[in-house]
């Protein structure tokens, strides 16, 4: 079984402090692993697909989501979220083909596939009778 | 089913109205269990913009379709919205972490004032749904002409 630690995160944030003021939320994912390898489906509403930005190194997936302004000129009456930017990161222990990473964004939701490394996955041994 | 009533932030009287708004705001979000004593959280979380024409409701529903949403507007000010959010369809596999959820969900709020039922329009873009309501004619703010003589 593959190990996904997440970097622990004190109240719901971990990234390291931003330049720029806003908010910055860690978005909820999904991750399924089966024998091609990894799928990570992580919410991210209000993120356009050119605002997104998605890292492998050092083991490590790294998710950024950029959300731009979408009330200038609107007062607010009543809140209950907040909108900021997402970040997120997980260190994947599991040997993943990193050059085969493939991601996209669809309705907010941001679909990730993590394809294992040819060496790493299961093979079927043909047992042979005569 | 919580029906959400909209408080102004900045009413003058509205020192001790926050103060209930807060709590029942935290009660929400604390939510409520069902039959099964399953945590039961509101959803979607709502947020509510104005400008002078305009009131603009806004829901991240990341997933969701706009054929997957039924909204209605009602008596003056009733906003309803239903919807589902559907199970992606993923290959059979070992599911390491769940932390988003699916199923029905349903809410009704009041806006604060009358608007314009046959006007609303509502789009979702990059999973965020906006239902833009026109405010009633008389409940828009009038800038009074002061005249000098």
């Amino acid at each position: 079984m593959s190990q996904l630690v997440e970097k622990k995160c004190e109240e719901n944030l971990c990234t390291a402090e931003t330049t720029r003021n806003g908010a910055t939320y860690t978005p909820r994912f999904d991750i399924v692993e089966n024998d091609d390898g990894l799928v990570l489906l992580g919410d991210m509403p209000g993120v356009a697909p050119e605002d997104l930005e998605v890292r492998f190194e050092n083991e490590h997936l790294i998710v950024h989501g950029k959300v731009a302004p979408r009330h200038e000129g609107r007062e607010l009456v009543f809140g209950e979220y907040g909108v900021g930017d997402y970040y997120r990161e997980f260190r994947v222990s599991e040997a993943v083909d990193a050059d085969k990473i493939a991601a996209e964004l669809k309705s907010g939701v941001l679909t990730l596939r993590l394809p294992k490394a040819e060496a790493i996955k299961p093979k079927r041994i043909e047992v042979k009778s005569d | 089913m919580f029906a959400t009533r909209w408080q102004p932030f900045n009413d003058v009287w509205s020192e001790m109205g926050r103060f209930y708004d807060e709590m029942n705001r935290a009660f929400d979000r604390m939510g409520y269990r069902d039959r099964l004593g399953r945590f039961a959280p509101t959803f979607p979380a709502v947020d509510l913009w104005q400008d002078d024409d305009n009131f603009h409701v806004e829901a991240e529903l990341p997933g969701v379709a706009l054929e997957d949403l039924e909204i209605h507007v009602s008596g003056e000010n009733q906003l309803s919205l239903k919807g589902t959010r559907k199970v992606p369809e993923i290959e059979e596999g070992t599911w390491h972490r769940r932390e988003r959820s699916y199923g029905e969900f349903a809410r009704i709020l009041s806006l604060p004032q009358p608007v314009d039922a046959d006007k609303v329009q509502a789009t979702i873009r990059h999973g965020v749904l906006t239902i833009t309501l026109p405010k009633a004619a008389a409940a828009k703010p009038r800038r009074i002409e002061v005249k000098i003589d």
